[in-house]
């Protein structure tokens, strides 16, 4: 992923601060400060990354920098940011885009990404990742957001598609044609969260194989894995949640498989953020990620000799 | 730079979905839009609803996380339906869900059902400024051997830097003593003190640290937050009360770290 590496004239930033851990083909999992003793005594040699939720490290100092700088110190770090509102109408909060990039300036994060969502209208912030239409209009306007963003912190970001639970009806795109254009567009990278396709798949009576096959994985720099909770739409039809609150579901496992396998070995991240268990079982979900990804690189490595050969 | 704009544009045709989204986030009487469907324009009432109560429900838990003290008083129920009231009344205006509830101290105090605890909007006073230390910038705490290497006849004319995490609350009610026993894990028996209390929230490295001021203490140490010289701060709280030990303060407020320098000396 050479694109995605450190903008080679970021001035001051040049001099890196923190060691440049590769992150290619690797697991990870969501940092939880509760984690970080264990984490720290973990006498197991692991080259796992950590993602974080860029709002978490938004304030001025304290243990949440402290906790931060210790795990880049010998890990890499993936800075997902969860409230820029690239999906929204409005133009993006410039306070918000500065501590963005003076985050990514900060950390020298390997991977960066947002998402395909809104949270901010007028002067409220909703805390969730809301929907919006597929349509020329918004096509335009999330490019633009994206230009910015990208602009502002001089580097390429991954765009994670979004689980929804409703449709608007003036969509006039599919949501991987839009995905496709922005793209296009913007030159940004993909987040492709294989829990969210398939709830939003499940969700919207889709299959989740013809989302992935118009989806455009050549542009995929990471992949979310996480747990979804069961409810009932209106009719009684199954309804699922992107609950990030426990383990990867067997189907998801599947489709990861899949998109590995087809892909390559890709940095992907067991998303865990409520009902939070001990280390040992997230690393476990790690660990299971790690091994599809190695059994992939393997067959990867032998097509590369094959092509050499 | 490119000029500002007084006013943001107007959102393109097509974009004003946020608008008619937005009211039922907070508004449970506001209907589902009707620009939303499920898949072959199935209803999507308890499909909105996903949304309406992650949006709620995730306020709410931010509000539990910022004011576990207070939760733990009231018990989770009272808890949640307090925090709902408020969640839905003065949604965040910021994406920093650390910087939200700074409003919910003054709700409590109007809040209907917890007139009968009115020390409890003072807990969550001391819980928000809790956080507030928690965040604040990291920085050095003066030493003791600066302020000893002031010759004593120019101590009164010291003016003082506080530390960016440090903040005084004062307190009708011993709204510390109430805050401490319940954040602390160990059970909670019956507080006999009805003393008034004063709070010094201070982190002189990383971990965040509540001490009880003595009556005058909070105006010596309030005094010097505020630029006052050392001499003045200490005869306002000499009126406060006669018996306060300046001394005794001073330990305090180097012990907690509250000062971050000594500004000037007169």
């Amino acid at each position: 992923m050479p694109e995605l590496a450190i903008h080679p004239d970021r001035g001051a930033s040049a001099g890196l601060r923190f060691p440049a851990h590769a992150i290619d083909g690797l697991a990870g999992t969501s940092f939880k400060h509760q984690h970080l003793p264990s984490i720290l005594a973990d006498e197991e040699q692991d080259r796992g990354f950590f993602e974080v939720h860029a709002e978490n490290y938004m304030g001025a100092g304290g243990p949440p920098h402290a906790a931060l700088a210790r795990i880049r110190e010998d890990h890499p770090v993936s800075l997902h940011g969860v409230a820029m509102s690239i999906g929204g109408p409005r133009p993006l909060d410039k306070a918000h885009l500065g501590r963005f990039a003076a985050l990514v300036e900060r950390y020298e994060p390997l991977l960066v990404s947002e998402h395909l969502a809104w949270s901010t209208h007028g002067t409220a912030y909703y805390n969730d990742l809301l929907p919006l239409p597929y349509t020329e209009a918004t096509l335009r306007r999330v490019s633009e957001h994206i230009d910015e963003v990208q602009e502002a912190i001089g580097r390429r970001i991954l765009l994670e598609n979004p689980s929804t639970y409703l449709l608007f009806k003036e969509s006039t795109m599919s949501e991987t044609a839009f995905i496709r254009e922005i793209v296009r567009r913007t030159g940004c990278g993909l987040l492709l969260d294989v829990n969210n396709v398939f709830v939003s798949a499940t969700n919207h009576g889709y299959s989740a194989l013809d989302y992935l096959s118009n989806y455009p994985l050549g542009d995929v720099g990471e992949i979310h894995l996480a747990g979804h909770a069961e409810q009932q739409d209106d009719e009684g039809d199954l309804l699922l949640i992107d609950s990030h609150d426990g383990p990867v579901a067997d189907a998801v496992w599947r489709l990861f498989d899949i998109v590995i396998g087809r892909c390559g070995p890709m940095p992907t991240l067991i998303e865990w953020d409520s009902a939070i268990p001990d280390w040992p079982v997230l690393k476990a979900e790690a660990k299971a990620a790690q091994s599809i990804l190695d059994r992939h690189a393997a067959s990867f490595g032998q097509e590369k000799m094959h092509a050499l050969g | 730079m490119r000029s500002v704009s007084p006013s943001p544009p107007e959102p393109a045709r097509g974009c004003r979905y946020a608008e008619g989204f937005t009211p039922g986030l907070l508004d449970p009487s506001c209907t589902t839009p009707a620009f939303v469907a499920g898949p072959n324009c199935k209803a999507a009432d308890r499909r909105f609803n996903v949304y309406r109560n992650n949006v709620t429900v995730s306020l709410m838990n931010a509000l539990a996380d910022i004011f576990p003290a207070t939760l733990r008083i009231t018990g989770e129920a009272f808890f949640r339906a307090m925090a709902r009231f408020h969640v839905r009344e003065t949604p965040p205006t910021s994406p920093l869900l650390f910087e939200y509830g700074r409003d919910f101290p003054d709700f409590i105090e109007r809040y209907e059902y917890a007139q009968s605890m009115p020390w409890l909007a003072d807990v969550a006073r001391i819980e928000r400024a809790w956080l507030d230390a928690y965040h604040a910038a990291d920085g050095g705490v003066l030493s003791p051997a600066e302020l000893a290497a002031v010759p004593p006849d120019r101590l009164g004319y010291l003016v003082f830097e506080a530390h960016p995490a440090t903040r005084i609350l004062r307190s009708a009610f011993p709204a510390v003593t109430i805050f401490s026993v319940n954040r602390a894990s160990g059970p909670v028996g019956r507080i006999e003190t009805t003393a008034a209390e004063s709070a010094l929230v201070t982190r002189p490295a990383l971990d965040v640290e509540v001490r009880r001021l003595a009556p005058g203490a909070d105006r010596f140490l309030g005094g010097l937050v505020a630029g006052e010289t050392m001499e003045r701060a200490a005869s306002a709280a000499g009126e406060v009360n006669a018996d306060f030990d300046p001394a005794a303060a001073i330990r305090t407020m180097l012990e907690a770290g509250a000062f971050a320098a000594i500004r000037h000396g007169g």
